[in-house]
């Protein structure tokens, strides 16, 4: 948190306060024909310790939506209670659960109001929209955000985004049929892609938390993935 | 002799050339990236049993947070009896155990007598010290010879200690057994593979002994991988 400037050994020193620390952690989503699935790995780290092996970073905000939210554990933990109240002041006011694509919006709104000291977040939301279909929304930390069919972010996004581009988006391919990912197949997709990730990026690791949206509910999963 | 300019050029004599410092530090201030040398955050250790000495090392090799080699080998040959674990800058700790090695072997040639622990560890000590540090390799060194089973540790700076037995007693340390004592090392390296985020993937021993010295590699898997539970082959043509 705190440092000190060494290469101006011979002009005055200057300490600094740094307000964040990245805390690790790899979120994961796809948005299927009548279901989304999110997960997110459950190890939370600092530098090169491990502070627990299981705190998922997903919030389920309502009952066909779910929140992934990695980066910065504080803000984390800040956000989402922030996003939480105003979920219940609108759900008082309008005696009904926010959508999904209002939910992304509210969040969009939420980073951007903070854009000169930002929520140091990684944010993807999964859920159903108005019509039934999976949605997926990816957000940039000062609330940039658009609908996706697929999405990966966090520490290991840059190892998991070109897997996904590949096995789901069937780029770099020739000559295949593109069939949308069916619901039986999806968490085994992801659990590949989890250890995938876990091989290489030494802050994605443990357990996935797996959350599987539809019109009936959410249904959630956990399964271990490497440990070192 | 003719000298250009009433100054001469200073003749090249070999070792690291420090005249870039000063520019890479303004480089870096204006804003360059300055690229970065692999370093094995690492665990590694060794313990002195009844009949000698057993090495232990992880095999994970980190470039920032990415895990750049799964199974690498970081305990280093030095002599028959002697071998050494590195830690630090992956560079420093393959190069200075090989020099080392070197001497060692020219040295034991012309003396025609079996290689001395404490002779590698001065050799190790008097170049890192030279250096001032800035040969990052920290070093676990240990073997037997005249003197029976020996360990090291070595600092990057040069500075040395004979390892403390005294963590665990050194009365019990004298009646382990050789099962006994691969199975603590093994647990400590373990230790270091699951809370270190610098260390992973395998466990590596070397067990040296009197009559000889036995690399295991790797002794244990500490980490199972994980079963693909899709399949991922490509018709033929799919990828051009």
């Amino acid at each position: 948190m705190q440092g000190i400037d060494t290469l101006s050994a011979a002009g005055p020193v200057q300490h600094y306060f740094s307000p964040y620390t990245f805390n690790g952690g790899t979120i994961l989503a796809i948005a299927g024909e009548d279901f989304s699935v999110i997960a997110t790995d459950t190890r939370l780290s600092q530098g090169f310790s491990i502070h627990t092996r299981y705190s998922p970073k997903s919030y389920q905000l309502t009952n066909s939506t779910v929140l992934g939210c990695a980066g910065f554990h504080g803000d984390c933990l800040t956000l989402t209670k922030v996003i939480k109240a105003r979920l219940q002041m609108y759900e008082h006011e309008h005696g009904s659960e926010m959508s999904c694509p209002a939910i992304a919006q509210m969040l969009s709104t939420e980073l951007y109001y903070r854009r000169f000291f930002p929520y140091y977040t990684y944010n993807i939301l999964a859920g159903l929209d108005s019509e039934g279909k999976g949605c997926v929304y990816s957000f940039d930390p000062v609330g940039s955000y658009e609908r996706e069919t697929y999405r990966a972010c966090g520490s290991a996004s840059s190892l998991l985004q070109p897997l996904l581009d590949n096995q789901i988006g069937f780029k770099n391919q020739q000559g295949v049929t593109e069939v949308p990912l069916r619901k039986n197949k999806a968490p085994f997709l992801v659990e590949d892609m989890f250890n995938a990730a876990a091989e290489r990026d030494i802050y994605t690791g443990d357990k996935v938390f797996f959350s599987l949206i539809t019109i009936d509910g959410i249904s959630e999963q956990v399964f271990p993935i490497r440990k070192d | 002799m003719a000298a250009v300019g009433g100054t001469l050029a200073q003749e090249h004599c070999g070792g690291f050339s420090f005249e870039n410092c000063k520019r890479n530090a303004i480089l870096e201030k204006m804003g360059a990236k300055l690229p970065t040398a692999r370093k094995t955050g690492t665990t590694i250790c060794g313990v002195v049993f009844k009949d000698g000495v057993i090495l232990g090392a992880d095999t994970r090799a980190t470039e920032d947070t990415i895990v750049a080699d799964k199974n690498c080998s970081k305990i280093h040959y030095i002599a028959p009896n002697i071998y050494c674990c590195g830690a630090g800058t992956a560079a420093d700790t393959e190069y200075v155990t090989q020099l080392i090695s070197s001497n060692i072997g020219l040295h034991s040639l012309s003396t025609g007598r079996q290689a001395r622990i404490v002779t590698a560890l001065r050799m190790l000590k008097q170049l890192l010290f030279r250096y001032q540090g800035y040969i990052s390799a920290a070093l676990v060194l240990g073997g037997v010879d005249l003197n029976g089973p020996t360990l090291h540790t070595v600092y990057p700076h040069g500075s040395t200690d004979k390892l403390p037995y005294v963590t665990m007693g050194s009365g019990s340390l004298a009646a382990m057994s050789l099962e006994e004592a691969k199975k603590l090392v093994r647990d400590a390296i373990a230790a270091g593979i699951f809370n270190d985020l610098g260390s992973g993937s395998n466990i590596d021993l070397c067990v040296i002994t009197k009559e000889g010295t036995e690399y295991l590699r790797p002794y244990d898997v500490a980490n199972e991988k994980g079963v693909r539970r899709g399949r991922y082959s490509y018709k033929r043509g799919t990828t051009g």
